[in-house]
């Protein structure tokens, strides 16, 4: 194929438009101007291309040369991602900064793996094997805890002409040939915007556990499933997307920062390899990839960035892994779309933004699941399953949820926690609204619950979520009454929900025992509130006034048990039960 | 501005005027960004910048305004390539336009490097976790709100609100503790009234900042457009001393709202769709390209901190210039209009505030061990009390329960006492003393956000007579 350039014939920020361009795809790349910087097309009329391009187009002039680039944008995927930050496009962070210092400069390339690196390579695969998309080679250890699955190609298949054997080689080396001469290295390349390829969607039944009390308990949602976090500004989305890749279940965690603060990814690269990932003991951040499009980073690659992070993740999902991605946040993502689409002269759909919102939301969200991933099932195998979890913070201008992104996001993700400025400002976090929240996978998690979490987590649970509604339906009295006019039984529920709002609900991340609770802790500590709340209503009724059981210590000891640590916090618990009995017992018999 | 040594060819194809920009009929000549002048037949110059570029003609914003500009009799030649800035130490204790040209009298800055305004985003991985606790001797922000150097914390206020007044107290104050460095101020005023901007300058004479000052002054009766600059020239000097020179430096921004506006005049001069209140759907993005310019950088000692100053319309919170910078800051203080009627100074509303860099910044071995739980249970008390005189104002405070009348009681304390200083110094540690014996007000067994050794430690019951 001849290539493709023509001349720049219009510059607008992070647009461009290119005559002589016919014959180039949409999507794909191009290469804009002397400095040749990355762009991707998204709009053909004839031989004119509109391309966005990924880095500040300041300075060039018209005539400037524009060449296709024959792919459209794609990343390379083997290993030694893992442990990686890298920008929106795929570029490591560490290596611009060899090259171009601490400021970013324009027209930079670098390589986004380690060519050099030899890796421990064992073949999986032999010569003569019948192979297709997904099936193993071989596999190398990328960290002392994660092996890294060589995987044909999705697309590719054949039958094994060669194979290396056990030994050390190089991403770029050839590792495996088919008949048909097709060379496999450990690496290929995989367009972002195109979804990989599985079998088929699994009903998803175990539960993509944070370690958040208010998730874990309330709003639970499930390993392959999806998730937003809406709130305004300072509402606690980026804690809560934080917290969760510290402590969830996934064997491994894609973070994005999307248009999102330079401070707090130096937070996260400073905290995080100093972290011990809970499920190995290793540093966290050996399963941990970041994709960094700070704010003020270009605009386009921030579009890129999400899509480049989901893409990564798939990856490792078709290796059979669960892998949770957190986006912070989706409103670039879609603010970005809307910069891009209003350049282009599009019509504007609701608040400016393109009428494709909608699909793309939408698209994006079904990336998530958990499949059956694609490769050949041999006798007794059922095949490798793997999941991608998706969590989402959404950034509504003023708060307000009725707008386009949150709208058409809570249309497609199937968990929904609502951060609420009024609990935040009173410094209740996380301050998710477990009013508004809501999560649609609970019937398909009933069972694994009742199984594998503490006796009782669902009942507690249902009396939990009882005691709040009666709460909010108090204090709808109350604020026109005042709290006089109420009956004991009712105050008490209000000082019950108090306790489980302070107690419970709430969860400090800056605290060395609390920031982590475990399903253990999460079961006990809510069945010792409910058992309170239950000694609390008997005493009532057997004549103890309220004020006389509001003023016991032993409520500042029940409330007291958020501080334990997780570890032997059920025992500790056990003998403040015992005394919360014997002291409501004391009570009784005192009044009678 | 140094001016481009070579003669530069003049052009005569202005086609088209419409509010502060200018067409040209030929785009191709100038690169994007590109400064011009604009020489008008009465031999006056002003500058423009080329916005946007095709085939058939430019768009370019006047920097001076385009009144009396006509399309016949104006020349257009390329001054610069780029807006850019002379750099040097020299620029300390000077005072400039929001392009930085010297409006003091004084001989042009000789430059040690020019640079370009618009800057570059400082790569993620070369920043340094800013952990530097700043006492700005103010008790609302060194206790609840904490600073750190390389922070970006906006103060958000309201029209007639004292914003100027904190932001000075914050200039002359601040220090970090135990350290002596080479500190400046850099100032950069946009649409300030003069009354404004004397406020400012006087304030540094006398407290002695004078010399430690570079103002980039736009007032309101400057060019508009000039506003777009001011804050990216003042940045440019900031991290070129903070950076190149070892200063920590201290960027006040005032006011982003009348920036904010200049932004939205250009927008709806080129048609384009509005977003929100009419303000560009890519403001959020400028902006960033202005608040990220903040922080520190591993291997360099300087750091920039930036303190912006913006005017909420209407006191809306929600409206999108102070939603905006809430969403690229590092939290915000916000001012209240309440309290400012009952003479409380600084009338800092306490809830919609925050530091999210607060953390890294207190703690054992900066303030005490025990800071963040003091600040998250005086914040839920005073949250809790805020809720019951809201209640009392509907029924009445003998429906409240005794323990309400204890929130209630405190909230009232902890405005008069914590909040309204007034125009004292306060150390950290005076601040938390008043915190215990505000926390004295309520009972004990009310202090579960704080550890039980602590409050064994520190509690002593008080009464509202102790405030007297
Ligand atoms: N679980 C928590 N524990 C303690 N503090 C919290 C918690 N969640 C949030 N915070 C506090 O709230 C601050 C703001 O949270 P965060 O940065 O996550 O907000 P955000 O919703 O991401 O805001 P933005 O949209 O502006 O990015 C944090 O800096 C922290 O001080
Ligand atoms: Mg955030």
């Amino acid at each position: 194929m001849a290539d493709i350039a023509g001349k720049l014939v219009r510059i607008s920020g992070p647009m461009i438009a290119a005559d002589g361009m016919l014959g180039v795809a949409m999507g794909e790349m191009v290469k804009v101007g002397k400095l040749g910087l990355m762009g991707e097309v998204i709009r053909i009329d004839g031989e004119t291309a509109y391309a966005q391009v990924y880095e500040d187009t300041s300075g060039m002039f018209l005539g400037e040369p524009v060449v296709a680039q024959g792919a459209p944008l794609s990343i390379e995927l083997g290993p030694g991602l893992l442990g990686q930050t890298y920008d929106g496009i795929q570029r490591p962070l560490i290596d611009l900064q060899k090259t171009s210092g601490d400021f970013i400069d324009r027209g930079l390339s670098a390589d986004p793996l380690d060519y050099t690196k030899k890796w421990a390579f064992t073949p999986k695969a032999a010569v003569g094997q019948e192979v297709t998309g997904g099936d193993y080679l071989g596999s190398v250890p990328e960290t002392e805890y994660l092996d890294h699955n060589i995987m044909v190609p999705p697309g590719v298949s054949g039958k094994i002409k060669t194979i290396v054997g056990t030994g050390e080689y190089t991403v770029q080396e050839t590792i495996a040939t088919l008949e048909d001469g097709t060379e496999l290295t450990m690496t290929h390349k995989w367009p972002v915007k195109l979804p990989r390829p599985f079998k088929k969607k699994l009903p998803m039944n175990q539960p993509f556990i944070t370690g958040q009390r208010v998730l874990d308990m309330l709003f639970p949602i499930a390993l392959g499933g999806s998730a937003i976090v809406p709130g305004g500004f300072g509402t606690g989305k980026t804690v809560v997307e934080q917290q969760i890749s510290k402590f969830c279940n996934a064997d491994i965690i894609v973070y994005v920062g999307c248009g999102e603060r330079g401070n707090e990814m130096a937070d996260v690269l400073d905290e995080f390899p100093k972290l011990r990932d809970p499920k190995t003991g290793g540093p966290l951040m050996n399963r941990m990839i970041l994709v960094v499009n700070t704010s003020n980073m270009p605009v386009a690659a921030r579009e890129a960035s999400v899509y480049t992070g989901i893409t990564l993740g798939e990856y490792y999902r078709d290796q059979g892994y669960s892998v949770a991605m957190m986006a912070d946040s989706t409103s670039r993502w879609a603010e970005a779309l809307r910069e891009i689409s209003s350049r282009l002269e599009e019509m504007p759909g609701e608040e400016g933004y393109p009428t494709y919102l909608s699909t793309r939301t939408a698209e994006f969200y079904e990336r998530a699941g958990r499949v059956d991933c694609i490769g050949t099932i041999t006798k007794g195998d059922e095949g490798r399953r793997g999941s991608l979890t998706l969590v989402g913070a959404v950034s509504p201008p003023g708060g307000d949820f009725s707008e386009p992104v949150t709208q058409n996001s809570m249309r497609v993700a199937g968990g929904f926690w609502a951060l609420d400025a009024k609990l935040a400002y009173s410094r209740h976090y996380p301050a998710i609204n477990w009013n508004m929240s809501y999560s649609l996978y609970l019937n398909d998690l009933d069972s694994w619950f009742r199984e594998n979490a503490p006796a009782g987590w669902m009942e507690n649970r249902q009396k939990a979520v009882d005691l709040l509604q009666r709460d909010t339906e108090l204090q709808e009295i109350v604020q026109l009454v005042g709290p006089d006019a109420l009956q004991e039984h009712e105050r008490l529920v209000l000082e019950m929900a108090r306790m489980v709002k302070e107690t419970f609900l709430q969860q400090n991340a800056f605290s060395d025992d609390d920031a982590y609770s475990s399903l253990d802790k999460t079961g006990h500590l809510i069945e010792a509130l409910m058992l309170f709340y239950a000694e609390c209503e008997s005493a009532l009724s057997a004549g103890v006034t309220l004020e006389s059981i509001l003023s016991h210590p032993i409520r500042e000891e029940v409330s007291r048990l958020r501080e334990l640590n997780p570890e032997g916090f059920v025992e500790k618990k056990e003998k403040v039960v015992q005394e919360m009995k014997a002291a409501l017992q004391g009570l009784v018999e005192k009044a009678a | 501005m140094a001016e481009s040594g070579l003669l530069q060819k003049e052009y005569w194809d202005l086609t088209y005027i419409t509010g502060p920009l200018v067409f040209l009929k030929n785009g191709g000549r100038f690169p994007t960004g590109a400064i011009l002048n604009l020489t008008m037949e009465n031999g006056e110059v002003r500058q423009g910048q080329v916005l946007e570029v095709t085939t058939d003609h430019a768009v370019v914003q006047v920097l001076q305004g385009t009144v009396g500009i006509d399309i016949k009799g104006t020349a257009v030649s390329l001054k610069n390539e780029g807006a850019r800035i002379a750099c040097s130490k020299d620029v300390i204790g000077r005072v400039f336009n929001g392009i930085g040209q010297p409006i003091d009298g004084l001989a042009p800055i000789v430059a040690e490097e020019e640079r370009s305004i618009l800057g570059a985003a400082i790569n993620p991985v070369s920043r340094n976790k800013p952990n530097d606790f700043i006492e700005t001797g103010i008790s609302v922000i060194d206790g609840f709100n904490t600073l750190v150097r390389g922070q970006k914390l906006p103060v958000f206020s309201g029209a007639g609100l004292p914003a100027n007044e904190l932001a000075n107290m914050i200039v002359q104050q601040a220090q970090v503790r135990g350290e002596d460095e080479d500190f400046v101020v850099v100032f950069a005023a946009m649409g300030l009234t003069s009354r404004e901007a004397d406020y400012f300058t006087r304030s540094f004479e006398e407290g002695g900042q004078g010399q430690r000052v570079v103002a980039f002054m736009n007032k309101a009766d400057d060019p508009v457009i000039e506003r777009l600059f001011a804050p990216r020239s003042a940045l440019t000097i900031a991290e070129y001393l903070a950076f190149d020179k070892d200063y920590q430096v201290l960027v006040i921004l005032t006011d982003m709202t009348s920036y904010c506006e200049a932004l939205r005049q250009i927008s709806s001069a080129r048609e384009e769709i509005p977003g929100r209140r009419g303000y560009p759907g890519y403001m959020y993005t400028d902006l960033s390209t202005i608040y990220e310019r903040a922080g520190r950088i591993h291997g360099k000692k300087g750091s920039v901190t930036q303190i912006p100053i913006l005017t909420m319309p209407d006191d809306d919170i929600t409206h999108p210039i102070p939603d905006l910078t809430g969403y690229i800051t590092e939290g915000q203080i916000v001012l209240g209009r309440s309290l400012h009627r009952q003479n409380v100074f600084p009338p800092v509303d306490l809830l919609p505030c925050l530091s999210r860099l607060m953390n890294n910044g207190i703690g054992e071995g900066r303030t005490t061990a025990w800071h963040r739980e003091w600040s998250n249970q005086l914040y839920a008390s005073y949250a809790r009390g805020r809720d019951v005189r809201k209640l009392m104002a509907i029924v009445g405070e003998d429906a409240l329960t005794p323990m309400d009348k204890n929130y209630l009681n405190f909230t009232v304390s902890f405005e008069t006492n914590m909040v309204g200083q007034g125009f004292t110094r306060r150390t950290i540690e005076e601040t938390f003393d008043i915190g215990w014996k505000l926390m004295g007000l309520l009972p004990k067994t009310e202090l579960t956000r704080i550890s039980r050794e602590t409050v064994d430690e520190f509690y002593q019951e008080t009464k509202p007579e102790d405030f007297k």
